[in-house]
């Protein structure tokens, strides 16, 4: 084959586990930190240490976000590189599609409550 | 006819490998299973907009606040992420070809997944029993179809983890075996990062509420 | 026997469930019963069904599974359109206080099994059949990345399939409109088997099509041969990929509304009721987030065979190649911001609905943009007008309308005006006959020769081509002249006489499009008969460009002796312009993966699952579950599921195309 074959980039020749390779430390350490992130916002939420439930809710949900970041790391062993980016991608695109499919869920429906719904129904249901 | 066999000598333009290896078994294995998660993360997504959009809806029935016992599912939840290292663990040793340790963890882990379906049924045979059925209100429709479609994965994952002891034990740690063990650990512990947003959206936020 | 036991046994199954009351179904069943028993008698003397059981329903070739797809497809356009021409007729007559000849409980079915039946098991077959078939051949590989599952794709797809066709015999089939919006689809106004024939069916089949997309991104993405980077994949290839982009994207949201209404009809939940804080509309709104992105599903491919046809037929290389690859991933993205445009009226205000009415227009631009490099492909070529030409003119011709009466939708206060009237039917209509019946159209005449060796009858197919066309415009452009006097969709009888000669037009245009399946069953009949005149033997019958021209037709079983290694976008035209050499000597044994019987057999067990869940009959399908996951796991226990095809079996077929190719100049 000529040089012309290898760099086209087609074909990676690197196959096997598929990840790279996982260590003992990394997943302790994933692990350690996935614990501590799902302790602070359990405890956050059950003693009611911050003022606010919005600043609660805020946090915790910045924690769930940092947390499946962690796990992506360390557990699913994400990496711009794996499967030549097009893991990534997929998961890039995913995201993309899960936050219009959910946001613009919510935005319609809230929107069509607002608009639909005479108010003291709005009420009754709460 | 000999631009094929001996490209370079020629200079002329190559059209066909001639010297070709296919590609090895498995080959597009795990960007497969990747697709496919994303695909049942899509699933998991529709759910939660349900969850999002319907999960306010009481019906005058029981709310978050008087259903979730958070000490129990902070219980639940530790079940999950012990079984998500312990899968690790599995993986680690799978590398280092001990077959005996890697079914020992993959024992563990089988034993969390469980303990987790366990304590999650006793949750929701406890709340159908105070009446909080998922026919009570849209709230807890959608409470019971997000909360046990993840159950649902969860117990396939065992079946799952159950044929996969049964064929590493008759077969070894062939490249096969360890291309499947790598897959279910990608569903283990995508698995994981769906409970984190069933945990906080589902029961923090909930109990917020 | 107590009436207990057979409840057990038989579920709400039983004899009052077989429509022995409608003449129409009875003489069908009994043509469908006479033609059936003649085929399996047929194919039991001939002794066909060890050939058919070895060579097309366990194979895990994708050239056969593609072309059992397109068969599927073709089959279920005659149950489909027999549906059409029921309605056309049935509103053509019903005036001046006649009520037809079609009672309500059945009218309403075959509005809704047309729609069904036409996208899922119509369209659905035809692009993914025609993606099969072609896209490992594009990309110079063996076959899909995973063909076992490609196989249990297809069956998977067939069982929804069987499913549909079966709610014809026993039972009824849902009366709720395509997409069964609930309330109505729920227990209490749906209290029979068909909205749950309607779930399952679309269930079964939809596990078949989700897998199919997975697969073939994979293989798109790993099985490209040497030198064929993205940007030098063929324009088809890459609709392709598009398509299954979004089938992986958006089929999950399709199962799981499907379940959720499952369970409120079996389970008693509460997601789409009106009582107990259930919504409906949110049932409207998740299936739309599937329904939008299916429209592009099925018209992206036709996007690409249009633009595989327009180059090869103009003799020039694609305008645009880049623009129209942009063109294809942006329209891909847009798809899935433009959902709420199917129910403007539904009330979420202005905001909401400017912001999806803007979306809706922005994607008329990539496609637009695409029109133009097909136009300007074609300006200074040297254009053949064969068949794939001609259905990609009429395309041209007939989507732009279809289009710019899309846009106008696309205004929400338009739409509230024309929501649901018959200009929408005639919309979507002209845009899906005029872009994906087309294209599969111009693909079957364009890939025919590929995959059997000789060409389809021309005569037959212009005939075809211009009863299709004729038929097209008169069936559907008075729908549009009634769409804006107010006429509504789904209506059995009419009041207003002055509107009949509009519904008689549009039933005479139905008429020839029927004149025109006739010929084109008898254009494949014809060209069989005519084979060896129209045959032919150097695999590129066209003077085509891309590299599935470059094998023999039909290609053999491993596609390609050697894997090819391309240059240029155009990779067979640049071959035969640097003077390709075909290889004589040097084959090597070729690896391949093994037929298997385990797809139809788990697809079977679905089937049987879901009619066993259709008609309470839960022994049936608790068993059928339970024997799934037994082959399921039991399939996982078999790890050699590979076999070499030996070198000397390559050279004797390499050999043979050796001497045709010799006997041919």
């Amino acid at each position: 084959m000529s040089t012309d074959t290898h760099a086209a980039g087609a074909h990676d020749h690197h196959h096997g586990e598929g990840h790279a390779h996982s260590t003992f430390s990394g997943y302790m350490l994933g692990f350690v930190l996935s614990v501590a992130l799902t302790a602070i916002p359990f405890w956050l939420v059950m003693s009611g240490a911050l003022p606010s439930k919005q600043i609660t809710a805020l946090v915790i949900m910045a924690f769930a976000v940092v947390q499946i970041v962690v796990h992506m790391i360390y557990f699913l062993h994400m990496s711009p590189k794996s499967e030549n980016g097009w893991s990534m991608m997929a998961l890039i695109f995913t995201i993309v599609m899960v936050v219009i499919a959910l946001s613009g869920s919510l935005w319609v429906m809230n929107h069509l409550n607002s608009n639909m719904m005479p108010i003291h129904e709005m009420t009754g249901m709460k | 006819m000999t631009i094929a066999v001996n490209p370079s000598q020629t200079g002329e333009p190559v059209f066909y490998v001639a010297d070709e290896h296919p590609h090895p078994e498995g080959y597009s294995t795990s960007l497969g299973f990747w697709i496919y998660l994303m695909s049942d993360c899509l699933i998991f997504a529709m759910l939660f907009a349900a969850f999002g959009v319907l999960g306010a809806n009481y019906a005058a029935g029981p709310a978050p606040k008087d259903l979730f016992d958070l000490d129990l599912v902070a219980v639940n939840t530790s079940m999950l992420l012990l079984s998500s290292i312990t899968y690790g663990f599995a993986m680690l040793t799978m590398q280092q070809n001990k077959i005996a340790q890697t079914q020992m963890w993959l024992l563990i882990t089988g034993l969390f997944g469980a303990a987790f379906i366990g304590i999650e049924l006793t949750e929701f045979a406890h709340m159908i029993h105070e009446g909080a059925t998922p026919q009570r209100s849209a709230f807890l429709s959608a409470f019971f179809t997000l909360v046990g479609t993840h159950g649902l994965h969860v117990s396939c994952g065992l079946i799952w983890l159950v044929t996969l002891m049964v064929q590493v034990w008759r077969f070894g740690l062939i490249e096969a075996n360890r291309r499947r063990l790598m897959c279910l650990s990608m569903f283990w512990h995508f698995l994981d990062v769906v409970w984190i947003g069933v945990f906080t959206f589902v029961y923090l936020l909930g109990v917020l509420r | 026997m107590s009436p207990d036991l057979l409840k057990l046994i038989f579920g709400r199954l039983g004899i009052d469930s077989l429509p022995l009351h409608e003449p129409i179904l009875v003489g069908t069943f009994v043509m469908v019963a006479l033609g059936g028993t003649a085929l399996l008698a047929g194919l039991t003397y001939f002794r066909l069904w060890g050939y058919l059981w070895r060579e097309w329903f366990t194979t895990v070739d994708h050239k056969r599974i593609g072309i059992m797809y397109m068969i599927l497809g073709i089959v279920m356009l005659l149950r489909g359109f027999a549906d059409a021409l029921m309605m056309r007729a049935q509103q053509a007559l019903a005036f001046n206080g006649s009520e037809g000849f079609l009672p309500a409980h059945h009218y309403d079915q075959v509005f809704t099994a047309h729609g069904v039946i036409m996208i899922f098991f119509v369209a659905m077959p035809l692009v993914t059949g025609l993606m099969n078939y072609v896209v490992p051949l594009q990309i110079g590989a063996r076959d899909v990345s995973f063909p076992f599952l490609n196989n249990f794709s297809f069956w998977m797809t067939v069982g929804g399939a069987v499913l549909v066709m079966l709610s014809l015999f026993i039972g009824e089939f849902a009366r709720t409109g395509w997409l069964a919006y609930p309330p109505l689809s729920n227990i209490g106004y749906s209290p029979d088997v068909g909205v749950d024939y309607y779930i399952w069916a679309l269930q079964v089949a939809g596990v078949g099509t989700t897998l199919s997309g997975i697969n073939l991104i994979c293989t798109i993405v790993k099985l490209r041969c040497p030198g064929m980077t993205m940007m030098r994949m063929p324009v088809f290839t890459w609709t392709s990929l598009c398509t299954n982009i979004l089938i992986v994207a958006s089929f999950p949201v399709l199962t799981v509304v499907l379940a959720l209404l499952s369970l409120d009809r079996y389970v008693g939940t509460n997601f789409f009721t009106n009582d107990f804080g259930g919504s409906p509309m949110m049932y409207v709104n998740l299936i739309w987030i599937w329904g939008h992105p299916e429209v592009y599903i099925l018209v992206l491919p036709a996007f690409g065979i249009f633009s595989e046809v327009t180059s090869t037929f103009s003799g020039k290389r694609l305008f645009g190649y880049t623009s129209m690859v942009y063109a294809t991933v942006v329209i891909t993205i847009l798809s899935y911001l433009v959902w709420l445009h199917h129910f403007f009226t539904m009330g979420s205000g202005a905001s909401v609905n400017s912001f999806f009415g803007i979306t809706t227009m922005i994607i008329s631009i990539p496609t637009g943009a695409k029109m133009f490099n097909w136009l300007f492909t074609m300006y200074r070529g040297r254009i053949r007008y064969e068949l794939p030409m001609l259905w990609t003119i009429a395309f041209m011709l007939t989507f732009v309308l279809g289009g710019m009466t899309g846009v106008l939708l696309a205004v929400p206060p338009a739409d509230f005006v024309l929501h649901n009237s018959l200009f929408l039917i005639a919309h979507f209509h002209n845009v899906i006959i005029g872009g994906v019946v087309f294209g599969a159209f111009a693909g079957i005449n364009y890939w025919f020769p590929k995959a059997f060796g000789f060409r389809l009858d021309p005569f037959w197919g212009k005939l075809s081509f211009w009863f299709w066309v004729t038929g097209f415009y008169m069936a559907f452009m008075p729908l549009y002249v009634l769409g804006l006097m107010g006429v509504t969709r789904r209506l059995r009888v009419f009041d207003d006489p002055s509107l009949q000669i509009w519904f008689v037009i549009a039933a005479i245009g139905a008429g020839l499009v029927a004149l025109g399946i006739g010929c084109m069953l008898m254009q494949f009949a014809v060209s069989f008969l005519k084979r060896e005149q129209l045959k032919d033997v150097t695999g590129d019958p066209w003077d085509a460009r891309t590299l599935e021209w470059a094998t023999s037709s039909p290609p053999p079983d491993y596609n390609f002796a050697f894997t090819p290694v391309v240059h240029d976008n155009d990779a067979w035209w640049d071959m035969k312009k640097r003077g390709y050499q075909r290889p004589l000597i040097g084959f090597k044994s070729i690896h391949m993966p093994s037929s298997t019987g385990t797809g139809i057999i788990l697809a079977g067990f679905a089937t049987a699952m879901g009619f066993g869940l259709i008609w309470y009959i839960w022994w049936l399908s608790a068993a059928s579950f339970i024997a799934m996951l037994a082959v399921g796991i039991g399939h996982t226990f078999n790890y050699h599921r590979d076999f070499d095809i030996p070198a000397d079996d390559v050279i004797r077929t390499e050999d043979a195309r050796t001497k045709l190719l010799a006997g041919a100049k």
